[in-house]
């Protein structure tokens, strides 16, 4: 009986394989894209825990000085003479050509066994590493980055975090220009008894402890739960398909569950099949979602690192590695998210008395009740999230608030369309156009699940556009302010780049230095670039905020201008004093935009820089000359001086890196919107194939009366046609809510800047002829079924053959 | 003449192979007349009904309704004739769902565009449901929904009527209380009947009874 009783359930997937295809597909689609970001997001964390666990960081102390300086090599010595085991580390950006890389100095004789992550300098190669010629360590990715530049000889290994090279600490004292300083001492886990105290041999010197977490993670944090949300949405839009499916595949079956039941069948073991049915389906779908996921983050990881580079400057592998975990994780979600979507039609056979009726429900029955309840669930969510934009701060409350209006107006989707098409019913005056209007309300409770999952993906569409766009925009006029000078040059020596200014003082309008040493301000690192006093700055340098003659003030070395970054991380205000490196102080006088830098900067006069910073590298500067005669200019300073082509830079070349940069930084973010809209698209083409299969009792009739097949499904097709068509409209305000809240709350929370609003409205076109070809496409082969369908199989619906 | 059928043939394809359920079936109806068509299930009745309206086309044979061949038009024109000159009823009523009582017996006649709303209202009046305009079928008893279907058939005072047993789905009270109505109905609207029924007594009723018996007519 129970085997004869589950091959007969099974049976139904024999006779509608495109329905089984549809579910499969469904299920496979939103797992792809959730594991995808989860496997992006895992090989990011794992590359920031490499980062955190490199010289033993996340189990041993360090000793480092409380003001966060390097510190001279006599005080290693010192503390070695007392006793300490401690083994120096000196640490800094390392430029070789236009690869910016991250130095890490050691001392292989004393460092502590837990620091030892790869095995490094054994045998001859050890001689070689601590040898004046030097041996750097890398991983092959970075290794394959340094191809063709003029580094020390490079040695490969694995398990060294990207973008980050070892070698020993007199090397890196050379490579760092930093002659006998150290950045901190590693201590050993075990130190000998009766040690004097570390602060009476050093007194400026803090222990600081292991740390479980690197600062990446913490700085891109923002960054990857972005992703995720982008993961769980489309997940959400995948699983509007599986509810469809399973909808439809339990509907068509409620007959023979309760044949089933009535020759015998206990409601326990019916259950027990049903979700054992489901679950061979979701680890089959689940599967194949995962390998799917695999490809998609292989193919969008090499973007994810350029954006994690571009926008933080952290180094993340840009290949893929298997993981077990993943797999598992990608296999729980296939599963958690069938039974979810399944759980409303399981719940109702658990439910279904014996003798229920067999004829199939149609699915707008009941559907007042829900609609009421739907329409209190919405109007909750929407004041919730405007409750959350009023009163709350963070990125979290960000995502919160993103979410409730989301989710709110997706619920409210279909009650809003509902009270659109009883207008439209009421001022129709022909019979067709009241039928259509009224049938397609009646319609809308079976596809309101595929429409809320357009809408979420159109809004989506409208709302990361928007954001991308107004980025773009203001990336663009951000460019031109900060990019003023003509031509931006490198001298190979100081002497050269004396001379070179020197040669150009008569040959240009303007010399302008571009002098910087990297310090700290509250303990985080900044760039502080000091500035001659000039009309291109008082011109163009795009100031956000500032005290009266803020130029001036800068000018007489009165005050410092700050980027946002700054200015919102560590909360400054106007006239707030600073501390900067060196133990001096100045006043914040102005905060200028700064797009797409990570960390803070500094602006002060070129005068304040040098007095304050004796030894800064004085190589480059700007020049300004009239645009027309740059390339002649550039060519002549290079014959002057022989200098190497990328010792000059052309403002329109620099600007053109920084917008592929850029473009690049957004690719990851057009493609989750492409599949998002791809996925919606499926989930409204598996909602009209279902509805097709339910739709002839009510189309025969109107086709008896008078209307041909093709005029029919025309109508069908217009039907959905319009329905996108409305939902597309309402997408637009909830998209720009969207993008309000991204530009606003999240961009601020997540990179440190505000940037400002701007709509184009030539987009939202563009994104609603997608919309409705989407909709347009999804009704086109059910819409071709209907049109071709033999008269044989409409009379069915007179003769209660169905 | 109103309709006229010549050596009608019509077979399904089957597993068994082709199913042959009309066999060479000739008839007319006048104007204004009553047929009444019975026979076993399966015999053709549902089958016959349906070429009469244009819904299929036979195999071979002619069928002329009011002066058209209807063999020899294309959809667009058998789905226009239908439309003014046809009235179908069901057994399951075959209602419109999303519209109102109002609507759905207005619904044929506004289509064929002979919405006569003085007739309209005594149809609502003869077939009692004053009281049910502002619903929906699915509100209605199969008694009700069964007087609204004649009601919107008879709205468009189509030339013919076919009704493919229309009180099977009724209990014999309430059936013989709509056939009733029906009947009168039809008469006051002027159209002709052609009713498939398996009961002899019903079909005891209409001017003339035509047996179908294995694909074929006897008086």
């Amino acid at each position: 009986m129970i085997k004869t009783a589950f091959k007969a359930l099974l049976s139904h997937w024999s006779r509608k394989p495109g329905q089984l295809l549809t579910l499969i597909i469904g299920l496979s689609l939103a797992t792809a894209l959730w594991s995808g970001v989860k496997a992006i997001n895992a090989e990011a964390n794992a590359s920031y825990d490499q980062a955190a666990a490199m010289l033993g960081q996340d189990q041993l102390q360090q000793l480092v000085r409380a003001d966060a300086e390097t510190m001279d090599q006599q005080v290693y010595v010192a503390l070695r003479r007392a006793g300490w085991l401690v083994s120096p580390v000196l640490e800094g950006e390392v430029k070789f050509g236009p690869v910016k890389l991250h130095l890490l100095g050691i001392d292989p004789l004393t460092m502590p066994p837990q620091a030892q992550n790869v095995t490094l300098a054994e045998g001859d190669d050890l001689a070689q590493f601590v040898a004046s010629t030097g041996l750097i360590y890398s991983d092959p990715e970075t290794a394959a980055r340094l191809f063709g530049q003029q580094i020390p000889p490079l040695h490969i290994v694995k398990g060294i975090p990207p973008g980050t090279l070892i070698t020993d600490i007199g090397q890196a004292q050379m490579l760092l220009k930093a002659d006998s300083k150290i950045s901190r001492l590693l201590v050993w886990k075990t130190q000998p008894q009766n040690l004097v105290p570390f602060n009476t041999v050093e007194p400026n010197l803090v222990l600081r402890e292991p740390s479980q977490t690197s600062d990446f993670s913490r700085l891109t944090d923002s960054f990857h739960l972005n992703l995720t949300a982008f993961g769980y949405l489309a997940f959400i839009v995948g699983l509007f398909i599986v509810y469809s499916a399973i909808g439809l595949a339990f509907e068509q079956r409620r007959p023979l569950f309760r044949t089933l039941r009535a020759l015998g069948l206990s409601l326990r073991v019916l259950i027990l099949f049903l979700v054992a049915e489901l679950l061979g389906m979701a680890l089959v779908a689940g599967m194949i979602g995962v390998a799917l996921g695999y490809v998609m983050a292989a193919l969008l990881l090499p973007d994810v690192t350029a954006t994690l580079r571009g926008l933080y400057g952290v180094d993340v592998s840009g290949t893929l590695t298997i993981r077990p975990s993943w797999w598992l994780a990608g296999l729980a979600i296939a599963v958690a998210g069938t039974l979810i979507a399944s759980a409303q039609n399981v719940w109702q056979v658990w439910q279904m008395p014996i003798l229920a009726p067999t004829q199939p429900k149609a699915w707008a029955a009941a559907a007042a009740h829900t609609r009421r309840w739907q329409a209190f669930v919405a109007i909750f969510l929407l004041l919730m999230s405007l409750a959350l934009a009023k009163f709350s701060h963070g990125l979290f409350a960000g995502f919160a608030i993103l979410g409730t209006m989301m989710l709110g107006a997706a619920l409210a989707l279909p009650i809003l369309l509902a009270g659109v098409l009883r207008l439209a019913e009421r001022i129709a005056k022909k019979p067709i156009a009241i039928w259509f209007w009224a049938d397609t309300r009646q319609q809308l409770s079976g596809q309101s699940m595929a429409l809320m999952a357009l809408l979420l993906a159109l809004a989506t569409n409208v709302g990361v556009s928007t954001m991308v766009s107004s980025f773009r925009f203001t990336f663009i006029d951000y460019l031109d302010q900060r990019l003023a000078s003509e031509l931006y040059v490198s001298g190979r020596t100081e002497a050269e780049a004396d001379a070179m200014r020197a040669w150009l003082a008569t040959r240009s309008n303007a010399v302008l230095p571009i002098w910087s040493v990297d310090g700290k301000v509250a303990d985080q690192p900044v760039q502080i670039f000091g500035l001659i006093d000039h009309e291109t700055y008082r011109d163009n340098w795009p100031i956000l905020s500032a005290l009266p003659d803020v130029w001036d003030i800068v000018a007489r070395g009165d005050g410092v201008l700050i980027n946002e970054q700054l200015f919102r991380r560590e909360n400054f205000k106007l006239g707030d004093t600073i501390d900067l490196t060196g133990g001096w102080q100045s006043r914040v006088s102005g905060i200028y935009s700064d797009y797409g830098n990570p960390v803070g900067q500094v602006i002060m006069s070129n005068k304040q820089l040098v007095a304050h910073f004796k030894d800064i590298t004085k190589l480059r500067f700007g020049i300004r000359i009239r645009p027309e005669k740059a390339t002649a200019l550039a060519e002549d300073l290079r014959a002057q001086f022989e200098l190497p082509a990328q010792n000059i830079v052309n403002q329109a070349d620099l600007k053109r890196l920084s917008l592929g940069i850029f473009e690049r930084t957004f690719t990851v973010t057009a493609a989750l919107n492409v599949l998002t809209l791809g996925v919606a698209a499926i989930a409204l083409f598996a909602s009209l194939m279902t509805l097709a299969e339910m739709r002839l009792p009510q189309l025969a009739p109107i086709w008896a009366m008078g209307l041909t097949r093709s005029q029919l499904a025309w109508l069908e097709f217009w039907r959905s046609v319009m329905l996108a068509a409305f939902t597309m409209i309402l997408a637009l305000p909830v998209g720009l809510a969207l993008a309000w809240i991204l530009l606003s709350v999240v961009n601020v929370e997540a990179f440190g800047w505000r940037l400002p609003m701007y709509i184009f409205p030539a987009n939202w076109l563009w994104l609603g002829i997608l919309g409705l070809l989407t909709a347009a496409l999804a009704a086109i082969f059910p819409v071709r079924r209907l049109a071709r369908i033999s008269p044989a199989e409409l009379l069915k619906v007179f003769a209660n053959e169905r | 003449m109103l309709l006229s059928l010549r050596n009608i043939e019509k077979s399904y394809s089957s597993v068994e192979g082709p199913l042959e359920v009309l066999r060479g079936v000739s008839f007319d109806l006048d104007a204004g007349n009553s047929l009444a068509l019975t026979g076993e299930s399966g015999c053709g009745k549902s089958t016959l009904l349906h070429l009469v309206a244009g819904l299929d086309q036979p195999d071979s044979g002619h069928i002329t309704l009011a002066g058209q061949n209807l063999t020899s038009l294309n959809d667009a024109a058998r789905a226009s004739l239908r439309r003014g000159t046809v009235g179908l009823m069901f057994q399951q009523f075959n209602l419109i769902p999303s519209l109102t009582v109002a609507a759905n017996l207005a619904f044929h006649a506004q289509l064929s565009e002979c919405h006569d709303v003085a007739w309209t209202t005594t149809i609502i009046t003869k077939l009692g449901l004053l009281d049910l305009l502002a619903r929906y079928p699915e509100q209605l008893s199969g008694g009700q929904q069964q007087r609204v279907a004649i009601g919107r058939t008879l709205a468009a005072k189509p030339l013919l009527v076919l009704a493919d047993e229309p009180t099977g789905n009724l209990d014999e009270a309430t059936g013989d209380a709509v056939l009733d109505l029906m009947l009168s109905m039809v008469k006051d609207a002027g159209s002709a009947l052609i009713m498939a029924t398996h009961s002899p007594r019903l079909a005891a009723r209409l001017d003339r009874h035509l047996k179908l018996h294995a694909g074929q007519t006897s008086a």
